[in-house]
């Protein structure tokens, strides 16, 4: 269990750090360009001419070669090569730059001599390309070059990369930093570097078995890959590996993981659940107050999430410096627009239809199609790109075989404080009281002084600008084109009805339901298929329960 | 604000154009019909070819028209509707008699105007990859035949890259439906086992690539190289490469193939968690050629846009529409029995600093190039065919189709010809 506790707190620092090690490497070339006094390793040069011409073949000998110099240059060379600001001039002398970019100005970095030169033109220099079997190459070496790096952070990943490398030559590197190594969660990724590779390259079958035993138990995918390998036959039928004992201790070694990792997959099963249940919960919300309190149906409900993501593009093009906080501007934004467009929708036509769903139908259809083809005179009918803020992309890994989305994670937090902040509304306030107050007995209501109409009209604008909300959320998920509400549109139906017209609990375990249903069975039936199986549930649910999860009760209802 | 009015120019002056279109009458003009949906959700990649054609039928005018009269393009909007396809080509051929129709984008689309181009003797120009198995006397397929796309990919991760395990996912319908099988074939008759082909599929516009995502990782974790030929269409995309990213995968671990991702596609989306994945086209923009130079400087002035990119169903149309222009003036009339004869054999320059001919089955000779995405959203070229490769409309994998080929020239004239019966069996495909 201790060893557990460990994992965790290792792999997530591991992700933590990512960020903190892209800043390093900055740092690390900021330095390497000041501490540039004496001449560069006479190696480099030939290598740096030739790699502007050579071949993806080429460059792979190219850089092996100029990862055995030592030299502080290389590493920022090789960095750069990787991320493709190792560029050459393409007249003059044609010199090796490495090409920085801040504050809207390049600047090139001589890749020899250090010297800088500031506000470069990008076209003046021609990118030294690389595939992915180079980049591969190049994150390995990086890796065997980090591990002595002084921040912790920058070993952590160099020492999680590592498990990508199968070079042999690695093992005396890895056990030199093994010795040197005082961070207890390095240490461990080191051993388990070292022991992937003596698992394939120990010199007696002893040694070997020893390896994969040390590896029971670890759930990282380079590991089950590794281990598998021993499994595999050639085309004949034939195992790869003729060792049998190593085959052996390879199989026993996997069973144990196996069955972690098949627990660790069902967790993972029901957090996919939930982030589409709190996806469908977003969409749904803001219709659970539009028609299940209201009772209208109303089909333009896609377009204020549509307006919502919209908005959110909008925001970011107006702060293109500031892309990470753009989302907290756009969450208010996206629901003053949607809701003032839900506030003229409902004044302008939805108060003559009431009491007429038919009518509302296909005249919010009539409006839905109306804001589609609005958005695609204003922005084009592409798609737009919003940018996911960095903040938001990637994933924390729990262990080898479990990884969170961060983009999910937040949007779980994300849909249930929207939830509560409603909830409170509706409870708490002199508006929630005054449209619960309408929504059971309207009358009454007005006859108790309520201005009904305006009341009817912040409602609409309540729940679409809800919807809004969510459209910030789902920009950060799927495209923002002029058809993204309509892909939303029915399934926030599905979840009003399912879980009980009119009221925010049934929303709630609606959504859930329906979400983690649909994922659960996702595996056996596919995505296809698990969808019209929760339809088809859907439509005999409401056969037997007409009014879904969580009926309203009383004579309200009836009237 | 300057852009958004500049984008409600355009769309009014495409408006105003098809208007003119429409009234304008006069016998002694050369129609030319566009097909492609303005609205709904293909319109995100066929307004693109729409403007292609308008810009190509501009050209052609400046160079003084064909057969001394001038062309003049007819706009018609079928929504991404696929029934209201076969009623817009119709309402092309019947009411506004044009001589040739350039048009749709997906394959179901293509079938529903298929009878209707046949029943009224129409051309129609289809620039878009597709899944073969098909060969029709009123169509030129302009776009790769699967094997002038999906084989040799599939050839380049087997061969330059190791593959031995293959995810193959795809949107649910006809394209990747076939193109699939095809691949499966194919990859069985190289000695692939069952165990290492993982078939998906999901619906038009799935955005929750979660569980799949995962399961792909699982996949790739047998120990050997594993890579995803992907045959999902459109928005999908988005979501599965920002899912990829998040969970992890990375190009150089289990890399993904794309058969439908091009430079359009790519410009709606943040592109750094994509660098390394490939895409096989017969054309990418960053082809360094003169002739793909002249292109792109023509379109960005046409469209008045800099930013705005060139892909590879804009090469086709560009292929097609020279060649049709080229065969009419070899046939010195616009007549389609004489235009559809004259056309086979017409070689006209592609894109790519090469040639491409029109074949007799109706497919055209391409080249197939491999790229990776960058983070430009261009694609750099890994690895290319040495010379131009037939289409093939029927493919040599599929069991029923093996032993057809379709040759339109008299005194064949068949576009099913069963070499092995020596029938030809008839329109039923």
């Amino acid at each position: 269990m201790r060893r557990l506790s460990l994992l965790f707190s290792s792999s997530s620092r591991l992700s933590f750090a990512r960020l903190g090690c892209a800043l390093l490497m900055i740092c690390m070339w900021m330095l390497g360009s000041g501490a540039q006094a004496e001449p560069a390793d006479a190696r480099l040069e030939p290598i740096l001419t030739q790699l502007k011409t050579a071949g993806f073949a080429e460059k792979e000998q190219l850089v092996s070669k100029l990862s055995e110099i030592d030299d502080p240059q290389v590493a920022p060379i090789l960095s750069a090569l990787l991320e493709g600001d190792l560029q050459y001039a393409k007249k003059g002398e044609g010199e090796v730059v490495i090409l920085r970019y801040a504050n809207d100005l390049y600047s090139a970095q001589n890749a020899l001599t250090g010297e800088v030169t500031e506000d470069v033109e990008k076209r003046a220099f021609k990118k030294i390309s690389v595939n992915n079997s180079l980049r591969q190459l190049l994150r390995a070496s990086l890796a065997a070059l980090q591990l002595r790096a002084p921040d912790v952070n920058v070993r952590l990943e160099a020492a999680r990369n590592m498990m990508k490398s199968d070079d042999a030559s690695n093992i005396p590197l890895l056990q030199r930093a093994l010795e040197k190594e005082q961070d207890a969660s390095v240490q461990e990724l080191l051993s388990v570097d070292l022991a992937m590779l003596q698992a394939r390259y120990g010199e007696t079958t002893q040694s070997r078995v020893a390896a994969i035993e040390q590896l029971q138990g670890e759930l990282y995918v380079e590991v089950r890959s590794l281990l598998r390998s021993f499994l595999n036959t050639n085309g004949q039928g034939e195992f790869l590996e003729p060792d049998p004992a190593v085959r052996q201790a390879a199989q026993e070694a996997l069973d144990a993981i196996e069955s972690l990792v098949a627990f660790n997959k069902g967790v993972e099963n029901v957090y996919f659940g939930v982030s589409l249940g709190a996806v469908l919960l977003l969409a749904a919300v803001g219709l659970a107050i539009t028609f299940g309190v209201m009772g209208v149906i109303n089909m333009a409900h896609g377009e204020m999430i549509m307006l919502g993501a919209y908005t959110t593009y909008v925001i970011q093009q107006w702060m293109p410096n500031h892309i990470e906080y753009s989302l907290f501007v756009a969450i208010p934004a996206a629901f003053l627009v949607s809701g003032l467009a839900g506030v003229v929708i409902e004044r302008g036509v939805i108060r003559f239809l009431y009491g007429r769903p038919l009518e509302t139908l296909l005249a919010t259809f009539g409006i839905s199609l109306c804001l589609q083809q609005l958005v695609r005179t204003v922005f084009g009918s592409l798609n737009q790109s919003v940018i996911t803020p960095v903040w938001m992309s990637g994933s924390i890994e729990i262990n080898g075989a479990l990884s969170l989305t961060y983009n999910r994670l937040y949007i779980i937090i994300f849909s249930i404080l929207v939830l509560l902040a409603l909830a409170a509304l509706l409870r708490k306030t002199q508006f929630g009281l005054q449209m619960r107050a309408v929504t059971q007995n309207r009358p009454m209501a007005s006859s108790m002084g309520i201005r009904t109409g305006w009341l009817d009209a912040l409602t609409f604008g309540l729940g679409s600008g809800i919807a809004g909300i969510a459209g910030v959320a789902l920009s950060q998920l799927t495209n923002v084109g002029p058809n993204l509400g309509q892909s939303y549109i029915i399934d926030s139906f599905m979840v009003v009805v399912f879980g009980g017209v009119g009221n925010l609990m049934g929303t709630f375990v609606g959504a859930m339901s329906l979400g983690v249903a649909n994922k659960l069975m996702e595996p056996f039936a596919g995505a296809v298929l698990a969808k019209i199986l929760v339809l088809v549930f859907i439509i005999l649910f409401i056969q037997k329960y007409p009014r879904g999860m969580f009926a309203l009760k009383g004579r309200a209802v009836e009237g | 604000m300057k852009k958004m009015s500049r984008r409600v120019g355009i769309g009014l002056s495409a408006l105003a154009l098809s208007i003119s279109a429409s009234l304008a009458q006069a016998a002694d003009t050369i129609k030319v019909g566009v097909l492609h949906s303005l609205s709904g959700t293909m319109a995100i990649s066929e307004t693109t070819l729409k403007d292609t054609v308008l810009m190509l039928v501009d050209e052609q005018n400046k160079k003084g028209g064909l057969l001394g009269k001038k062309l003049e393009a007819v706009v018609v909007d079928p929504a991404s509707n696929w029934p209201l396809f076969a009623e817009k080509a119709r309402e092309l051929l019947e009411k506004d008699k044009v001589d040739v129709v350039f048009g749709c984008w997906t394959s179901v689309s293509r079938k529903s105007v298929l009878p209707v181009f046949e029943e009224l003797n129409g051309l129609l120009f289809y620039p878009v990859q597709y899944e073969g198995e098909e060969s029709s006397k009123n169509v030129f397929y302009t776009g790769a035949a699967p094997n002038q796309q999906a084989v040799p990919a599939v050839d380049y991760l087997m061969n330059e890259l190791g593959v031995k395990r293959w995810v193959l996912a795809g949107t649910d319908y006809v394209y990747p439906r076939t193109t699939n099988k095809i691949l499966e074939a194919y990859l069985k008759s190289k000695g692939v086992k069952q165990e290492d082909i993982m078939i998906n599929y999901t619906p038009f516009g799935h955005s929750d690539w979660q569980s799949i995502v995962s399961d792909i990782k699982k996949f790739g974790s047998a120990g050997k190289k594993t890579a995803v030929v992907s045959t999902i269409n459109g928005d999908a995309n988005v979501p599965f490469y920002k899912e990829l990213g998040n969970q992890g995968i990375s190009a150089e671990d289990i890399p993904v193939v794309a058969f439908s991702v091009g430079e359009e596609e790519l410009s709606g989306l943040d592109t750094k968690p994509l660098v390394g994945h490939l895409a096989a086209w017969n054309y990418f923009m960053s082809v360094d050629a003169e002739a793909n130079d002249e292109f792109i400087d023509s379109w960005k002035t046409f469209i008045k846009d800099k930013k705005r990119v060139t892909n590879d169903p804009m090469e086709a149309h560009f292929i097609g529409f020279n060649m049709w222009a080229e065969a009419v003036k070899k046939a010195g009339t616009t007549d389609p029995d004489v235009v559809g004869q004259a056309i086979v054999g017409v070689t006209v320059p592609n894109l790519s600093g090469g040639y491409a001919t029109m074949m007799p089955n109706h497919h055209i000779t391409k080249p197939v190039l491999i790229g990776e995405i960058q983070e430009d959203g261009q694609f750099e070229t890994v690895w290319r065919t040495s010379g131009a490769v037939m289409g093939d409309a029927w493919s040599d994998y599929l069991p029923g189709s093996k032993d057809l080929t379709a040759d339109w020239t008299l005194p064949l004239s068949c576009g099913n010809y069963n070499v092995k019966t020596g029938k030809c069996s008839g329109q039923n495909y």
